[in-house]
């Protein structure tokens, strides 16, 4: 697959040699939008930690396009909102990628401050510290940030968390933008409606994926069921995972196949690991 | 007015001296403090000043009261305090407070033993709370050497300092700078700490570290100014307590801090996010 921005090959990833994220295989396609969905603890943010290395994967691997650049949003930001600091400077960190440690931000990088600014609508709020901002606030100027960073990978973990519904649907336009841009996305998101009307593609997470292809094949009812039926806690005797010899490949992970299909990725007859019955 | 404030550091060289060093001191520890402050490590400065001990007291219990083997017996207690608790608390469950606690506390006391072994409490004394009226050229060299090397790593990882503050996990996804970030900070801790016990001792060079912060905290909302202001504050400290000293003849550190103190109460009344324009004083709102 030429056009693939991210490639997981048998990505484990998990805390304490337990699994989050169990054996994910596929890629994600350059200029794609994707909902990634699951319930809670099916490793929605696991996955997206390990797309930007801040977790390591306890097996196998993910891989970026060479030259791609990410930007994050996380679900739990560790953001010090006492920290003395300005809506501005918030904002200005995302010129990290671009001016580093020591590089003198421009005129230009000002003005991309104020653009993303404005952009989500935050003009005028440019020297206002950082703990005078209502959630929805600092919500569109992590946004904001995020434009800054002027990625090609952009990574949003449960964006529209309590956030009304206008910003949502500023959100929303920002993200269209995003994706018009032929910036690839990948969103959190617990909303069905939402990722319906909105995305092409959807991840469908159970620690494996169930679903993974176009949204409406993706979400049929007996996804969602069988996702439903995923069961969240660790188990201490669970077996250890061993990969059967020639079996990871003898599986056949085709990665394409298994992406244009919207099919089942997981391995249906794989004894390992915590499952529902 | 002239006898008070100005003649009696134009009198005596030692005056002189003592100015200077505090005041080289303030310029590298004030700004410091205000980072270890907005950490929220006020207290790891404290324990810090105490791990040192060891160190100062075995560069004294081989050479005696020497500075330059002192301070380099110092940073390496410091360091291997700084590294030990920075360690245990990423590989084990225990947290970074507990571990430093319990490294510092070690530290103290095979110090205070070393330091039995061969002086008198007046040395003693002197290790823990200094001499700033006793600087030599060689305290005065290595003062200055210190708040360059400050100001100058501090100049250089500014904007990776503020992010790792602000938003470490934003700087793990765009860098690799956050652990190194840390633990140079925790380095540049140790660095002032050292530097200030010859003039103050090791267990109030803290002081000039963190008061001047903590009040700096009451005046302003950004990060630039408040390192001035606490500059501006260690100096004024440095000056009130080095007059007070000498008009009073009270030992000078404590005369230091002590007025380092006193500004940090009265900002905590009178700053303008103090006690008393937050608090007290009704405000006007407006419609938006």
């Amino acid at each position: 697959m030429t056009d693939a921005c991210l490639t997981f090959k048998d990505l484990t990833l998990g805390y304490n040699s337990h699994p989050a994220v169990h054996h994910l295989n596929g890629s994600i396609r350059t200029g794609s939008l994707t909902a990634v969905v699951g319930a809670n603890g099916s490793g929605k943010s696991t996955l997206m930690k390990g797309i930007v290395g801040v977790l390591k994967p306890m097996a196998g691997s993910c891989t970026l396009a060479p030259g791609k650049r990410i930007a994050y949003l996380p679900q739990q930001s560790e953001l010090d909102r006492s920290f003395p600091s300005r809506v501005v400077d918030l904002v200005s960190l995302g010129l990290w990628p671009r001016r580093g440690l020591l590089g003198r931000y421009t005129k230009e990088d000002r003005e991309a401050v104020g653009h993303a600014l404005m952009a989500v609508g935050l003009e005028g709020f440019e020297k206002r510290p950082i703990d005078t901002l209502s959630g929805g606030q600092l919500q569109r100027a992590l946004f904001a940030r995020v434009l800054v960073q002027d990625a090609d990978i952009i990574l949003l973990d449960e964006p529209f968390n309590a956030v009304d519904a206008k910003t949502v649907g500023d959100l929303i336009r920002l993200i269209k933008r995003w994706h018009g841009e032929n910036r690839t996305v990948m969103v959190v998101a617990h909303d069905l409606e939402l990722v319906r009307a909105h995305f092409p593609d959807t991840l469908l997470l159970a620690r494996q994926p169930i679903a993974w292809g176009e949204t409406i094949e993706t979400l049929r009812p007996e996804n969602l069921l069988r996702a439903r039926r995923f069961d969240e806690a660790w188990h201490d005797d669970a077996p250890w995972c061993e990969p059967e010899p020639g079996h990871a490949h003898a599986h056949g992970h085709d990665d394409h196949h298994h992406h244009e299909h919207g099919e089942v990725h997981g391995h249906p007859d794989h004894e390992s690991g915590p499952r529902a019955a | 007015m002239y006898d008070f404030l100005i003649a009696p550091f134009v009198e005596f060289g030692f005056m002189q001296r003592a100015l200077a060093g505090s005041l080289m001191l303030a310029l590298g520890a004030c700004p410091v403090g205000v980072f270890l402050m907005l950490r929220r490590m006020s207290l790891t400065g404290d324990a810090m000043a105490h791990a040192i001990l060891p160190g100062a007291a075995a560069g004294f219990l081989l050479y005696g009261l020497q500075i330059v083997p002192m301070t380099i017996g110092g940073l390496i207690a410091g360091v291997i305090v700084a590294l030990g608790a920075g360690a245990v608390s990423r590989f084990t469950v225990q947290r970074e407070d507990a571990s430093m606690a319990a490294f510092y506390l070690i530290s103290l006391a095979l110090g205070v033993l070393i330091v039995s072994l061969r002086g008198s409490s007046v040395d003693l004394m002197h290790v823990l709370f200094g001499t700033v009226l006793a600087l030599n050229d060689d305290a005065l060299t290595l003062i200055a050497l210190i708040s360059g090397i400050t100001l100058f790593t501090l100049a250089i990882f500014w904007r990776a300092l503020v992010a790792e503050c602000l938003d470490p996990l934003f700087l793990r996804s765009v860098s690799r700078l956050g652990t190194p970030v840390h633990f140079i900070f925790l380095g540049l801790v140790v660095l002032n700490l050292v530097g200030g016990f010859q003039a103050l001792g090791t267990l109030l060079s803290v002081g000039l570290m963190m008061l001047p912060a903590a009040a700096a905290r009451f005046w302003t909302a950004r990060v630039e100014p408040m390192c001035a202001l606490a500059f501006g504050f260690g100096s004024v400290s440095c000056v009130a307590g080095l007059l007070v000293s000498y008009h009073a003849s009270l030992p000078s550190g404590p005369a230091i801090i002590l007025s380092a103190g006193a500004i940090y109460l009265a900002s905590i009344l009178f700053g303008t996010r103090g006690v008393f324009n937050t608090k007290l004083r009704r405000h006007r709102h407006r419609t938006a």
